[in-house]
């Protein structure tokens, strides 16, 4: 296990002090940790109406107008440039097998897949390697931390925040590609999120504009989906119960 | 292989025994393969509804159908309810149970358009505490598969499934959530949410 003090001088942009006092105020991983409830219920009426005027609109018009083949493309193009600061995230965390996943995704689409366009990698059997900041800090035993909801970029929470700047912050692409090439990149990435919002319209859709608390819903909806993503939950946490189970035999009228 | 005479009377005698075993002894333990085998049909019955080429709203009572029969209903619909189900009257849980299962009905069954063209595998099953949970595989359509949950009892009487976790996010806690926050906007008038829960 990489102490990750070796680590932490080279991600010099995030104070270690913040780190600590994350991992201080690390809440336990179950449940609803919601102190900012006010202020973040008055940036989810913010994203919603961004939602309503401008991305479910653009995704419509992008999932609608442009051929599908050209969506992959994009898709494929975008995944294929976050495929570098997946493996350094990778590194980070000390997990060997996913960095050279990402290795792998990248120099197969890079070189056989028209700098990306592509997904040879899928179709040669690599599988998905998509890794973040906030599950390096979550490796490093960084609790989740208060739910936030971010502007523009939606649910999260302290630790995922702050992952989500450092992945923005130290995207190995950003600090390569120049100019036009960077406009292209960012580019590709934001058409490649409108495509996820045309994709899982009707997901979205049912969370945001069809149930009776979007705000909580969608809270809801992240948390116990990060949980999954990190491990916390799901078929791999064998022969335990989840510590989100409900048992509706043991007391049904719980809260 | 099943059409062997001599396997069908034995099939049939083992059906028997069993059945006697559940006459005489309630509380039959649910086994992991019955777990399994309950997935197994329910995703069956609901892959030939979606695959009927039934319209949205004939595919809803027969979404519900599959509901009552494979899922507690009574358990998840009071559970969902949370402590409010402790003020209702029997006659309220009642039409809130019957409200309950066609709005889910009409709410999963919604979404059940996303399975044509895919399907969805059982893979395993085990003991988890007083329950079984059943895991399987979502393939759709230009979708890397996922992985679905299902959690299943006998403590209703016979093998039900009580939740079901897509990648984490369960079905219970999401109504629990969805109920609660339709009562508040009742200010907690039970009724008014029965009536509410028929037009959604």
């Amino acid at each position: 296990m990489p102490s990750p003090f070796r680590f932490s001088r080279r991600i010099s942009p995030v104070p270690v002090a913040a780190l600590a006092f994350l991992a201080a105020c690390a809440a336990p991983q179950s449940g609803i940790n919601d102190p900012f409830e006010p202020a973040n219920r008055t940036v989810h009426a913010v994203n919603k109406g961004l939602d309503r005027v401008l991305v479910s609109p653009g995704a419509k018009v992008y999932g609608g107008v442009v051929p599908e083949p050209v969506k992959q493309g994009v898709e494929n193009f975008a995944e294929t440039l976050d495929q570098p600061g997946d493996m350094a995230n990778h590194l980070l965390q000390g997990n060997l097998e996913g960095a050279s996943v990402n290795f792998a995704r990248f120099a197969l689409n890079a070189v056989f897949g028209l700098g990306g366009l592509f997904d040879v990698a899928t179709e040669a059997g690599v599988p998905e390697g998509k890794t973040d900041f906030g599950e390096t800090l979550h490796v490093w035993g960084v609790g989740e931390g208060a739910y936030v909801e971010l502007p523009v970029f939606g649910p999260s929470t302290a630790r995922d925040a702050v992952g989500t700047f450092v992945d923005f912050a130290l995207n190995p692409v950003g600090k390569v590609a120049k100019g036009k090439d960077a406009t292209v990149a960012t580019a590709a990435q934001i058409l490649s999120r409108l495509g996820d919002r045309a994709r899982y319209s009707d997901t979205v859709d049912s969370i945001l504009y069809d149930s009776a608390d979007s705000y909580a819903q969608a809270r809801l909806l992240y948390l116990q989906n990060r949980r999954f993503e990190l491990g916390q939950t799901g078929a791999d946490t064998a022969g335990a119960p989840d510590s989100d189970f409900i048992d509706p035999y043991e007391d049904p009228y719980a809260e | 292989m099943l059409n062997s005479p001599l396997l069908n009377r034995r099939a049939f005698g083992l059906g028997l025994g069993a059945a006697a075993a559940v006459v005489a002894v309630p509380a039959v333990a649910l086994t992991v393969d019955q777990a399994k085998d309950l997935i197994g049909k329910a995703v069956g019955d609901i892959n030939a509804v979606i695959s009927s080429g039934k319209s949205e709203a004939q595919m809803f009572p027969a979404f519900e159908k599959l509901f009552v029969r494979y899922a507690d209903v009574p358990t998840i619909a009071r559970s969902a309810l949370g402590v409010a189900a402790r003020d209702a009257s029997d006659a309220q849980l009642k039409a809130f149970t019957k409200a309950f299962q066609g709005y889910i009905s009409r709410k999963y069954g919604r979404r059940f358009r996303e399975f044509i063209g895919g399907k969805i595998e059982v893979t395993d099953a085990r003991p988890v505490k007083s329950y079984f949970e059943v895991i399987s595989i979502a393939y759709l359509k230009g979708e890397s598969p996922f992985e679905v949950r299902w959690h299943v009892s006998d403590k209703a009487g016979k093998s039900l499934f009580f939740n079901i976790i897509i990648e984490g996010v369960n079905m219970l806690a999401s109504e629990r959530t969805e109920i609660g926050a339709l009562l508040d906007r009742r200010k907690g008038d039970i009724d008014g949410l029965i009536e509410d829960l028929k037009s959604i």
